[in-house]
């Protein structure tokens, strides 16, 4: 039960005064401009992007600083946000195929077209503390070898050739849309791969970890995985015409997966699938392991009961604001229904104690 | 579409393309450098949106909605009667008005102009930034060495 609480005016605006103090910290340091926060904090822009579901630089910085960093804040902050804007449509779907790729790597083939680009990565870094970024100073241009910028082909369509994988299915009849109608179980791929492309990171990357520890075990390869930058073509109704309206930077991973075949399917191999806003390469991956194991049924598969299989289980619990709004309300004035139930204990214990001297009295 | 991921400016979707993706000041700053802002009227001022991203399951499969984007629209018509339409990708209202008076004059007599002065500068710079970090990307391609083994001496 919620009952409006009066009072508290003067003690919320302090707290909110002194919350913008404290975000801005010891007044001796400069402060912190949302562009410092879009070109130097990038991965933490691009998560809040990713989980907020909406490309906007500029807006996920400001949310990060208005957050104090806190990024499930921001997300929020980002999510509210996006709900007073006017949708002007839905673009073709992205040909990842034509990615201009800053990092493409596969785990399965060595040698294939394209080659394995490392890009700025911390793969094979020391995970040391680097004392030297504490002192200001420049940083020497990165390396450069001329290259055409060009799209590189799909790593799984080597086996695609050999018809060696599973052919992703067409899909039918209008794209699910989680903004717009409520989940509902269960959920067609698309719906999947929507609600989990704007999940906590957090949460997949448990989700993932637990696969590959033996809660519904698919032992994923690494087919490729690519980031970069590509186009978004919008149709303009208008116009009659679509036109490349912007440019986006998505991180995408193919698994695969050995499959032993099935009565209608030869032995092949299966693939999991990960597509993420953003350089948000931890992500992706986790999505692709959780896409993957959530296609049992499809499969022919034995549901074994492991969390990451469990479709209702994992699209209900993936949305961080969902998650954060339900578990911090508790926090907010509770007081009518902790007197009920403060007066339910007392009148238990009450005749509890009233019983045991009857009992005593017989 | 070329692989580059460049359209055509020969047409209208592909100037169109080019001045939404074109970052937002500069495109304002080649337009002002044109010369007095034509004069116009808005059929619809510009509006702050967004448009949904989609996919495709395992690249090629079936669609699915991946997430947002922030775009800007307006139209407005040229004293002449031409009218022009701007898309922009982001929040910039005055950089849809730009993108808008594009497509209006590159419809007019003062087309050439406006391809050299305002297109073939934004074509060059997004061509030149592509290259950089094509290069900066080839500079980390992996080079294998076969190691000989011992066996084989």
């Amino acid at each position: 039960m919620y009952v409006a609480v009066k009072g508290g005016e003067a003690a919320i605006d302090a707290a909110h005064g002194w919350l913008a103090e404290e975000r801005r910290g010891d007044a001796r340091v400069p402060e912190l401009t949302v562009a410092q926060i879009r070109e130097q904090m990038t991965l933490a822009v691009d998560r809040v992007m990713a989980e907020g579901s909406l490309w906007d630089p500029d807006l996920a910085a400001l949310a990060i600083k208005q957050a104090r960093g806190d990024l499930i804040e921001a997300v929020f902050l980002l999510r509210a946000y996006r709900t007073t804007l006017p949708r002007f449509g839905a673009s073709v779907p992205v040909d990842t195929g034509a990615m201009l790729c800053d990092r493409r790597v596969s785990a399965t083939f060595k040698d294939l077209p394209g080659g394995q680009v490392l890009g700025p990565t911390f793969d094979y870094t020391h995970r040391l503390l680097d004392f030297a970024l504490m002192a200001e100073g420049e940083v020497p241009p990165a390396r450069e070898r001329t290259a055409e910028p060009g799209p590189v082909p799909h790593v799984v369509a080597v086996l695609d050739r050999e018809g060696l994988i599973q052919r992703e299915a067409e899909g039918e009849g209008p794209v699910p849309d989680l903004t717009r109608e409520p989940l509902e179980l269960p959920a067609d791929r698309a719906l999947r791969l929507q609600a989990l492309a704007r999940g906590d990171e957090g949460f997949l990357l448990g989700l993932a970890y637990s696969t590959q520890r033996g809660y519904g075990r698919t032992h994923a390869f690494v087919g490729e995985l690519r980031t970069g930058t590509v186009t978004v073509e919008v149709e303009v109704p208008e116009l009659g015409f679509a036109i490349a309206l912007g440019e986006v930077v998505l991180t995408e991973c193919e698994t695969v997966n050995q499959f032993a075949g099935s009565r209608t399917e030869p032995p092949q191999f299966t693939r999991g699938y990960g597509l993420t806003l953003g350089r948000t390469e931890r992500k992706a991956l986790a999505m692709s392991l959780v896409d993957r194991a959530l296609r049992w049924r499809e499969l022919g598969e034995d549901f074994v009961g492991a969390p990451a299989q469990d479709e209702e289980f994992v699209l209900s619990h993936c949305d961080n604001v969902q998650a954060t709004g339900f578990l911090e309300h508790i926090k907010l004035p509770h007081y009518v229904d902790f007197q009920s139930e403060l007066e339910l204990v007392r009148r238990l214990r009450r005749e509890a104690a009233e019983g045991a001297t009857r009992e005593a009295a017989e | 579409m070329d692989g580059s991921g460049q359209m055509a400016v020969a047409e209208r979707p592909g100037w169109m393309g080019l001045c939404a993706r074109a970052p937002g000041a500069r495109l304002m700053e080649l337009v002002g450098a044109l010369g007095p802002r034509p004069a116009f009227a808005w059929l619809r001022v510009p509006e702050i949106g967004s448009v949904m991203i989609r996919g495709r399951a395992g690249g090629t499969g079936a669609a699915f909605h991946l997430g947002e984007m922030t775009a800007t629209r307006g139209a407005l018509r040229l004293s002449c009667g031409t009218v022009g339409h701007g898309w922009v990708q982001g929040r910039d209202k005055a950089a849809c008005e730009a993108a808008a008076l594009v497509d209006a004059l590159m419809q007019t007599g003062a087309a050439a102009r406006v391809r050299a002065a305002v297109l073939e500068p934004l074509e060059r710079e997004a061509l030149a930034q592509r290259r950089a970090r094509a290069a900066k990307a080839a500079a980390t391609r992996v080079e294998f060495f076969t190691l000989v083994r011992g066996e084989d001496q």
